[in-house]
């Protein structure tokens, strides 16, 4: 009885938050098994799995899940080293340290587009990129930056955009480390690294999971960035699969491919969620 | 020379005078208390000595060894916290090799020291557990092991029984007085309770706004005060205070004049001439209630019986209020008027400056 009015009252905002996840993911599901091109409409017949198939063996596919990939392990790994190592660094008073922290963070409150444009036209253009200055200015031939290393262009832009993210969630853990354990540690002959070592970083593993987390669902879906500086380019070098589908979606008005396409990067995202959790996640339980 | 010499040291906050000017010279093996109000500079006094505040004046000396602007990691001294600042992610184990592990030592000696200290503190059935997985009292024990384990020259604690309930409070401190029993090695130990002060210390250093107001055995302390501050700081109920409505020299005696009593006492030193203002000192213990007669006459107007004996608050007619202690059984009523007989041996003068001025003759034979 009383089981059943909780139920009852539960039920308005269960179904209504099973329908938000439920519609769509079915309405892709649904086109993914259709012939569903904007450019021929009314044809919309039952296909089977040939759309799967039309993405899978795009020339792209396995690029862009690699991409994917080196993508995401590649800022996860900068943003995580980097943002530790400059958030203890500032963890220490010194003059002037509110304004280096502001600094350090303000990139995150940039947009991903302005972000992109920045570092393609000031930062890594060939001609008149700062890049390029420096590296005329001792001597070497300027690199073109979005040309000959797209992905890394890729990786450098989002991994400034997410490195604050990290600085920010890290420093204010760091706030909270207990400095009773550091003199203890202190007394018990331990230097600086040591303390680094055995202390801070075990203090930030739960921060560090949280971040990895949080930074991953974002970094799957990267697609700002390269589609205002490399567009995917050259060839298939810079695309990630948001970016697969979207060029599926749009550039080639077919729906039901694109959709096919989306279903794929929901099963990466879960592929790399379910490792990622029991990787990290074991940190989040303490 | 002594083991641990502290001469002069001074400390300055950017805008607070913390330290100003400590001296003291402690023995190998003696167990010394710091104790004093809170906010006096008890803990920034052992920070500076373990080297985890640096000062700013004046010199600390351990072992003949010159170590005032040594790291703390080099002092050769162990301390444990208020906090106990275990380390979290570490077991009672890691917590206890810590130090050794850092200072490479071997590994067949580590387990050695560590299976004896955590034998010795009931803490091997814990080696495995985290700290968070540990009580209050056991925490305390692995702190204590963790400095045990180094064998340092000096122990410092700060406050480490503060965090425990009374009762675990007077077992760990039986246990420390054991230990330092055992152990023979020097401790120093800072608290603002002055029973653990009492209890625990070979010498108790009473500290006053960043000062040494007096340094001395318990008893030194208890009988002969030589400032107001340590006379209240030390014993409770707290000693009563009177003010004197005059006092009279009549050659080697004094007539404390106090309401309609006067109360005599022989003088046996004297420094400088009478203040005029001056306050008498005596402890609830040294003054009793009698039938008739006695110094003083007062109405009882509170009475607080601890089982083994009552306190009664008194208030005299020139509305001043002593404390006197009473016998448990004793059949005294609220309110009722009482004669106080103070007994004169244990009477103590202070100044205006709130020093003591003179002291007893027969009093003065312990120091
Ligand atoms: N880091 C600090 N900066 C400024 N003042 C401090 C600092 N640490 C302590 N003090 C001041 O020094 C005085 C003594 O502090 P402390 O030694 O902690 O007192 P306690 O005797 O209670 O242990 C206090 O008045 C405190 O406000
Ligand atoms: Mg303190």
């Amino acid at each position: 009885m009383k089981r059943s009015i909780t139920r009852l009252l539960m039920a308005p905002s269960v179904i209504l938050l099973l329908a938000w996840m439920i519609v769509p993911l079915s309405m892709t599901i649904y086109f993914s098994t259709i012939n569903y091109n904007l450019l021929y409409p009314g044809r919309n017949n039952f296909v089977g799995w040939m759309n799967f198939e039309f993405f899978i063996t795009d020339p792209g596919f396995w690029i862009a899940i690699s991409n994917t990939l080196i993508l995401l392990i590649s800022v996860l790994v900068i943003t995580v080293v980097l943002g530790v190592a400059l958030s203890a660094l500032i963890d220490k008073p010194f003059y002037g340290r509110n304004v280096v922290r502001v600094l350090l963070i303000s990139p995150f409150f940039i947009m991903p587009t302005v972000n992109a444009l920045i570092w393609k036209n000031m930062m890594m253009n060939p001609v008149y990129g700062i890049f390029a200055w420096i590296s005329q200015t001792l001597g070497f031939e300027p690199i073109d930056w979005l040309s000959d290393y797209p992905l890394m262009s890729v990786i450098i832009m989002v991994s400034w955009q997410w490195l604050p993210f990290a600085i920010l969630v890290f420093v204010t853990a760091l706030q909270s480390q207990d400095t009773e354990q550091k003199e203890a540690a202190q007394m018990d002959g331990a230097n600086g690294w040591h303390i680094f070592r055995y202390l801070t970083i075990p203090h930030l593993a739960r921060p560090i999971a949280v971040v990895v987390m949080i930074e991953t669902i974002f970094l799957l879906a990267v697609f700002a960035e390269i589609y205002v500086s490399t567009g995917g380019g050259p060839g298939y070098d810079s695309t990630n699969l948001a970016y697969l589908i979207y060029n599926q979606a749009l550039l080639q008005y077919d729906v039901g491919v694109a959709s096919a396409g989306g279903l794929f990067a929901v099963i990466l995202a879960n592929i790399v969620a379910f490792f990622l959790i029991r990787a990290v996640g074991k940190n989040l339980t303490v | 020379m002594a083991y641990l010499n502290i001469t002069d040291l001074q400390k300055h906050y950017d805008n607070y005078h913390a330290l100003r000017g400590i001296n003291l010279a402690i023995n190998e093996g003696e167990f010394i208390v710091f104790v004093g109000p809170s906010g006096c500079g008890k803990s920034t006094l052992l920070r500076t000595i373990a080297g985890l505040e640096s000062s700013t004046g004046g010199t600390i000396e351990l072992d003949g060894r010159d170590i005032t602007e040594l790291s703390s990691s080099k002092r050769d001294l162990a301390m444990v916290f208020q906090s106990y600042a275990l380390y979290p992610h570490m077991t009672v184990a890691e917590n206890l090799s810590f130090a050794l592990r850092l200072a490479k030592e071997e590994q067949s000696v580590i387990d050695e020291k560590v299976k004896s200290v955590s034998a010795s503190l009931q803490l091997d059935k814990l080696l495995e557990r985290k700290p968070r997985e540990l009580s209050g009292g056991q925490r305390q024990r692995v702190a204590i092991g963790r400095a045990i384990v180094r064998q340092p020259k000096v122990f410092l604690f700060d406050e480490p029984l503060s965090n425990l309930d009374a009762a675990l409070r007077v077992q760990m401190r039986l246990e420390l007085a054991r230990l330092h029993k055992k152990l023979g090695t020097t401790m120093i130990y800072v608290t603002h309770d002055q029973v653990e002060a009492m209890t625990l210390a070979d010498r108790v250093v009473i500290l006053n706004a960043g000062q040494i107001e007096q340094v001395g055995t318990p008893l030194e302390l208890y009988r002969s005060p030589n400032s107001r501050f340590v006379a209240e700081f030390i014993g409770t109920p707290k000693m009563n205070l009177i003010e004197l409505d005059n006092v009279v020299r009549e050659n080697d005696t004094l007539h404390l004049q106090l309401l309609n009593a006067s109360i005599d006492f022989p003088v046996s030193r004297t420094h400088g001439p009478l203040p005029d203002k001056i306050i008498m000192g005596i402890r609830p213990e040294h003054m009793h209630l009698v039938e008739t007669g006695g110094d003083l006459v007062g109405k009882v107007e509170l009475i607080e019986h601890l089982g083994s004996e009552a306190y009664t608050h008194i208030r005299l007619s020139n509305d001043q209020t002593i404390i006197v202690k009473a016998p448990a059984r004793t059949s005294i009523k609220d309110g009722e008027q009482v004669h106080i007989q103070v007994d004169r041996n244990e009477v103590i003068l202070f100044n205006d400056n709130n020093r003591v001025f003179s002291v007893i003759a027969e009093d003065a034979s312990h120091d």
